[in-house]
């Protein structure tokens, strides 16, 4: 236990302790769309929509989120609009989660456009959607892309025809140790708010923030392939092998989805960074992360490498 | 406007080869082997002995012209209402001709960039498959349309008039765009499977007829809607920026800002084909 405690004290930004520990993530497939709408209000109704009940492939089939906004300069049918991206463990599912949630949730959301947002075109769009329009939709190929136009009964629905799927990095994460709930909390909105910024990457959970995080597998109910990471759960300090001093009260995770290993790494930084300008004196300890001893997945984010 | 780089200029490297035209021609001639997948690779001396049909006779093409600059890839050509089958079936590079053409421009071109300055003769862009075609003046009838006998007219690229078409433009098109800045003769998009046709001038009679889909754009009211078009009253269609952001980059009115207008009145037919055709009157 010295020995740990030795290594946590190697790094140090602003009075906040950066383990000597690192985050283990997973490969994943990942798209993005883009939704554009009459004003940014009702861009974000439907992408708020399209990515709910998608935080964690555990039990939601995808990964989803709103990556950033978009300037109507930056749009296919220059409105304003929303990037979002989706993740999920392997193509096919990738295509069935979008599918049913662009058709539930950008089809039905009034004044909406759909187009893709990345190159590729394996992921259907309106390349299914079109069957909505029954015999009514029509196609328009413009500068090499294929378009449906749906009729709806707010006008008509343009969508693309498909869009692109891309090798995806998911999991990669970092916890932030604090000593109460309140200063936690805040440390993660900083720490989310300055992660909006950087491209390629999502964080899926509720405000980008996640109380819950897991262990792998369990250590009573064998047919669970997540529990609890007790480690890291404050009230459990006297009753199994913690991982928290007494001096934290009170852990949350922050866990982003990315294209690359490089956006994950500047996300994590990122993030790391506003959760340490709290400092010490707002309560904020230490930055760890969810390393699971090898059993999640191949790709490594080491704190200390990503702060230096 | 085009700029033509005299024969003298010949000896800079890589300057575009042109051809100039000794005389006026009598006769028609057959200029389609001069396009730039044909040219590579020959000689001077191999370009001069390329045969042309001129009429019912085969001529050595350096009996016409005079051959300048060295670049296969960009052709520079002199105008005239007798040449046929410019630019026919060329997949790559640039052909610019400086004044007419006769029929047949660009027939079933592939790729690439044919620009005329002057007007063109009937079936310009005939079966057209890919590519950009300008003309700086007027188009024959028959823009776009299929060859006598065939079903399947322009099937892709872009055919940009600054003047005005004539009759039956866009007959049998099933994709791609015809852009004409002037006006449009009669029977516009006659029989179209699909495809895009925008017309900034007056459209004649006939508009339409038997489309079965595809669009007609016309910034003009139309003088005379045919009894098997009904309408499906005004809309704001948010594919039509799209669609006129897609011509960005290209010399044409449509590409502009002033044209990007979304607010029309969608009328549908021919409901004597299949019926899903459009004509979006600009409001």
């Amino acid at each position: 236990m010295d020995q740990v405690m030795a290594e946590r004290e190697i790094m140090n930004i602003n009075g906040v302790s950066i383990d000597q520990t690192f985050a283990e993530a997973f490969p994943m497939k990942a798209t993005r769309v883009i939704i554009t709408a009459q004003n940014l209000k009702w861009a974000y109704h439907a992408a708020q929509s399209m990515t709910g009940f998608a935080t964690s492939v555990i039990a939601c089939g995808c990964e989803a989120g709103v990556e950033r906004e978009l300037d109507p300069s930056e749009t296919p049918d220059g409105r304003p609009g929303v990037a979002v991206m989706i993740f999920a463990m392997g193509g096919k599912s990738l295509a069935k989660q979008v599918e049913t949630r662009v058709g539930q949730c950008v089809l039905t959301s009034p004044t909406s456009a759909l187009f893709a947002g990345v190159e590729g075109g394996e992921i259907p769009l309106g390349r299914n959607l079109r069957f909505f329009g029954d015999g009514f939709q029509i196609a328009k190929r413009i500068d090499g892309k294929r378009y449906w136009r749906i009729p709806v009964m707010d006008g008509e629905f343009l969508c693309e025809e498909a869009t692109g799927m891309t090798q995806a990095i998911g999991g990669g994460n970092f916890l932030i140790l604090a000593e109460s709930q309140p200063q936690a909390l805040a440390a993660c909105e900083a720490a989310v708010e300055a992660m909006r910024k950087i491209p390629n990457v999502i964080t899926p959970f509720p405000g980008g923030v996640v109380r819950s995080g897991s262990k792998v597998g369990a250590r009573k109910y064998k047919s669970l392939n997540a529990s609890t990471n007790d480690a890291f759960c404050p009230t459990l300090k006297g009753e199994t092998q913690s991982d928290l001093g007494p001096e934290i009260e009170s852990v949350m995770e922050i866990v982003i989805d990315g294209l690359a290993d490089e956006d994950i790494k500047k996300a994590m930084r990122a993030g790391i960074e506003a959760a340490c300008s709290l400092g010490v004196t707002n309560g904020i300890r230490r930055i760890s992360a969810g390393n699971y001893g090898g059993k999640l997945g191949p790709f490594l984010f080491h704190l200390h490498e990503i702060m230096a | 406007m085009v700029r033509f780089v005299h024969p003298t200029d010949q000896e800079s490297t890589m300057s575009p080869l042109t051809f100039s035209l000794k005389f006026p021609l009598r006769q028609r001639l057959d200029v389609s082997p001069l396009v730039p997948d044909r040219l590579v690779g020959k000689s001077r001396a191999e370009l001069a002995a390329i045969q042309l049909q001129y009429g019912n006779r085969k001529v050595p093409l350096g009996e016409f012209f005079t051959i300048g600059g060295s670049d296969p890839e960009t052709i520079h050509l002199t105008g005239s209402p007798k040449l046929d089958f410019i630019g026919r079936g060329m997949t790559r590079g640039t052909i610019e001709v400086e004044g007419e053409a006769g029929a047949y421009l660009g027939m079933q071109m592939r790729g690439g960039r044919l620009r005329i300055s002057g007007s063109t003769g009937p079936y310009a862009a005939c079966e057209l498959r890919g590519g950009i075609v300008e003309v700086g003046g007027n188009a024959g009838d028959w823009l776009g349309a299929a060859l006598p006998g065939n079903k399947k007219g322009m099937s892709d690229g872009v055919v940009i008039v600054k003047g005005n078409a004539g009759n039956r433009a866009g007959d049998h098109m099933r994709r791609g765009a015809i852009l004409i800045e002037g006006n449009a003769g009669a029977y516009l998009g006659a029989r179209m499977t699909a495809g895009t046709v925008a017309v900034r001038g007056e459209v004649g009679c006939h508009a339409g007829y038997a489309m079965r889909r595809g669009t007609l754009l016309l910034y003009r009211p139309l003088a005379a809607i045919l009894p098997t078009f009904n309408d499906c009253g005004t809309h704001t269609l948010g594919f039509l920026p799209l669609l006129l952001r897609g011509f960005e980059g290209l010399d044409t009115f449509f590409a502009t800002p002033v044209a990007r207008r979304a607010r029309v009145r969608r009328l549908v037919g021919d409901l004597s084909a299949l019926g899903k055709g459009e004509i979006l009157l600009v409001l």
